[in-house]
């Protein structure tokens, strides 16, 4: 992988302390609560969790196309020296499909069953070249779709997106989102909907064109094989927060906080039998995210507990390196023990 | 499909040959729309008349044996080829001041036909703007559209038509925007409706983040979707307005005579009726036979274009 030796390019995206919060009857839904990470070119980042906690929330923040109801804050989110949390909409709407591309994650229903392929990718050229010509388009998008791996490239434009499989309209989608080339692509569950056979064969693309085209990655998966295969860094997610935080190396192999380590368990291995006992899991749902928090939000599911979990915030802290948890307890610790907090950064 | 795509997913080079996929095989949704239209009897009945007639408005001068405004008071109320005293002259026979009436027949079917499709045309126009905008907008726009459209709904349209014709006088374009302005609010219910689930669905989004403006999703990605549902309404709305214009010319507020108009031949009968009863039957059945195929064409192109659900 090629995180290690891209890492002294400057980030492409810097996200500094974004929160997200949705309006409910009830209150204020913290939807995402101060989300930090930051992506270089041809790298990239995973975010990781199970359903509700916050992943599509925060990559739809970094598009700006969050619900009408929902409110964005952050400290920073630079990207190509504009902020993303404050640029007018007219700026942000020149970014979206031109430097910052966006995969959905059920090709099925994301293409617009009116217009042909090609119709639809050359669109998105035109739209962000003014002065391009069709034909200039038609090229583009002729060469992008051979690119992603369709055959035919130049008969498949004529089509209409219910004549094709759901592998080919996902590459399909992956092409549309090339025809600018952008610097950011954000992934949401681009593999879910797909055949098991299918999605390796996107996850591989994808990063072959990433290489190829110097982009950064935002991957959004709650599978972990998924992570196992593309990332260089990871981001576990839960109830809207980052509890850890690193290297895909890190934290795979020294996994910090009890969630991920609950995560990892969930995962089947390579060679385990059935025979083997049950696959484990992690009792309890997510907490709710309405009103203000207090404490650790895995508390309730963690068999670490302690008293000193429900009390006031739990800060981000380094386990080694880059690598950082937000729990009270040594990274890794299988006891209850609370460390003392003068070690916290 | 899946081994084909294995061997190119990464190189991306295209192997020699084997240029079939099977999933192109599948017959492209026109083939299966043409198949439908063939079978559908209604459709080709009501399609077959809107034809017929609408040849008949367009080759009119060619076709009518008389001028249709022509008076000849020696030769008043001849009865119909069919009748006691008519002849092959006069086919349909002629009126209270000796007009041919199959010739006003034939030109007033251009009357009924113009302000038909004109009117429903703007009346599509009014409602499919305010209906997608509203539900796509939602909010105040959407309870500003809601409100006109019951305003719409609570408006007694032949009385306001009337009223409003009776100062306006006669013209027919004056008619033709006083329809479309009445009859827009079909439209807007639908649209709006089908706006709001459109809205929601994916490739709104995808198309957002592919830089998408709110007037391209609006105008480009949402309406052409709601299309064959706008062209069903349009073509109910269509037989609504020509009952109207008849209606209206019946009443003496629409069409002004000496113009050949369906609707102001049956008034014109009407002193008449219990004569010449075919001076008010002729007519009536044409408005009948027109409406009743445009329903039929609307009914089927609705089953052909979305059999699976009744838009």
């Amino acid at each position: 992988m090629s995180g290690l030796s891209s890492s002294s390019d400057a980030p492409v995206l810097v996200v500094d302390g974004m929160n997200v919060d949705i309006a409910v009857p009830a209150g204020a839904l913290h939807a995402v609560s101060d989300v930090s990470f930051s992506v270089r070119p041809k790298e990239t980042l995973c975010l990781v969790g199970e359903s509700g906690c916050g992943k599509t929330i925060t990559s739809l923040a970094l598009m700006r196309l969050l619900p009408r109801t929902a409110t964005l804050t952050a400290r920073k989110i630079a990207f190509e020296g504009h902020d993303l949390a404050k640029i007018s909409e007219r700026a942000m709407a020149r970014l979206r499909g031109y430097r910052i591309g966006m995969i959905f994650q059920d090709p099925m229903t994301s293409l617009n069953p009116v217009y042909t392929i090609g119709n639809q990718l050359e669109e998105v050229y035109l739209r962000h070249h003014r002065g391009a010509s069709r034909k200039q388009a038609r090229e583009r998008a002729e060469y992008l779709l051979s690119r992603v791996g369709i055959i035919n490239a130049g008969q498949r434009l004529g089509q209409f997106p219910h004549q094709l499989s759901g592998g080919l309209r996902q590459r399909m989608m992956i092409a549309m989102m090339l025809m600018c080339e952008p610097a950011l692509i954000i992934a949401d569950e681009p593999t879910t909907a797909l055949d098991v056979t299918v999605q390796v064969q996107i996850l591989q693309l994808l990063r072959g064109l990433q290489d190829e085209f110097n982009m950064a990655m935002i991957l959004i998966t709650h599978n972990l094989g998924v992570v196992a295969r593309t990332a260089d860094q990871v981001a576990v997610m839960y109830a809207g927060r980052v509890v850890e935080q690193g290297s895909a190396e890190d934290v795979f192999h020294n996994p910090a906080h009890p969630y991920t380590r609950g995560l990892l368990e969930c995962m089947p291995k390579h060679g385990q039998a059935a025979s083997m006992g049950r696959l484990g899991s992690i009792p309890g749902i997510v907490p709710s995210l309405v009103g203000n928090q207090r404490g650790c939000s895995f508390r309730n599911r963690c068999s670490l507990q302690m008293p000193t979990c429900h009390e006031g915030q739990i800060d981000l802290r380094p386990a080694r390196g880059d690598h950082f948890y937000r729990c009270l307890l040594e990274p890794g610790a299988t006891k209850p023990r609370p460390v003392s907090l003068g070690s916290a950064a | 499909m899946s081994t084909i795509v294995t061997r190119t997913a990464v190189s991306g080079a295209a192997p020699a040959g084997r240029s079939d996929d099977f999933d192109t095989l599948a017959p492209s949704p026109k083939a299966l729309m043409r198949k439908r239209a063939k079978g559908h009897v209604g459709l080709i009945i009501g399609t077959t008349i809107i034809a017929v007639i609408v040849l008949m408005a367009v080759f009119a001068p060619l076709i009518a044996p008389y001028d249709p405004y022509a008076q000849d008071l020696s030769r008043r109320l001849i009865d119909p080829v069919w009748g006691a005293k008519g002849s092959w002259d006069n086919i349909f026979g002629t009126d209270a001041l000796g007009r041919d009436v199959l010739s006003r027949l034939i030109y007033g079917a251009r009357i009924s036909l113009l302000v038909g499709f004109t009117a429903a045309v703007i009346a599509g126009i009014i409602g499919t703007a305010l209906g997608i905008l509203g539900g796509y907008y939602g909010g105040k726009v959407d309870a500003f559209v809601v409100y006109l459209i019951n305003v719409k709904l609570a408006l007694p349209v032949i009385l306001v038509a009337l009223s409003v014709s009776s100062i306006s006088g006669g013209s027919i374009m004056a008619l033709i925007i006083l329809l479309g302005f009445l009859t827009w609010d079909r439209y807007a219910v639908v649209t709006r409706s089908m706006t709001q689930q459109m809205r929601e669905r994916e490739f709104i989004m995808s198309s957002k983040a592919a830089g998408a403006s709110n007037s391209r999703i609006l105008w480009r990605e949402i309406l052409p979707n709601l299309m064959n549902q706008v062209i069903i309404i349009a073509s109910l709305d269509m037989a609504l307005i020509i009952l109207v214009e008849a209606a209206l010319s019946f009443l003496g507020l629409g069409i002004r005579p000496p113009t050949p108009s369906w609707g102001l031949m049956v008034s014109e009968g009407r002193a008449v009726m219990f004569f010449k009863p075919y001076l008010i039957m002729i007519p009536g059945a044409a408005i009948f036979l027109l409406v009743i195929a445009i329903n039929m064409a609307g009914d089927g192109i609705r089953d052909v274009t979305s059999p699976e659900g009744r838009g």
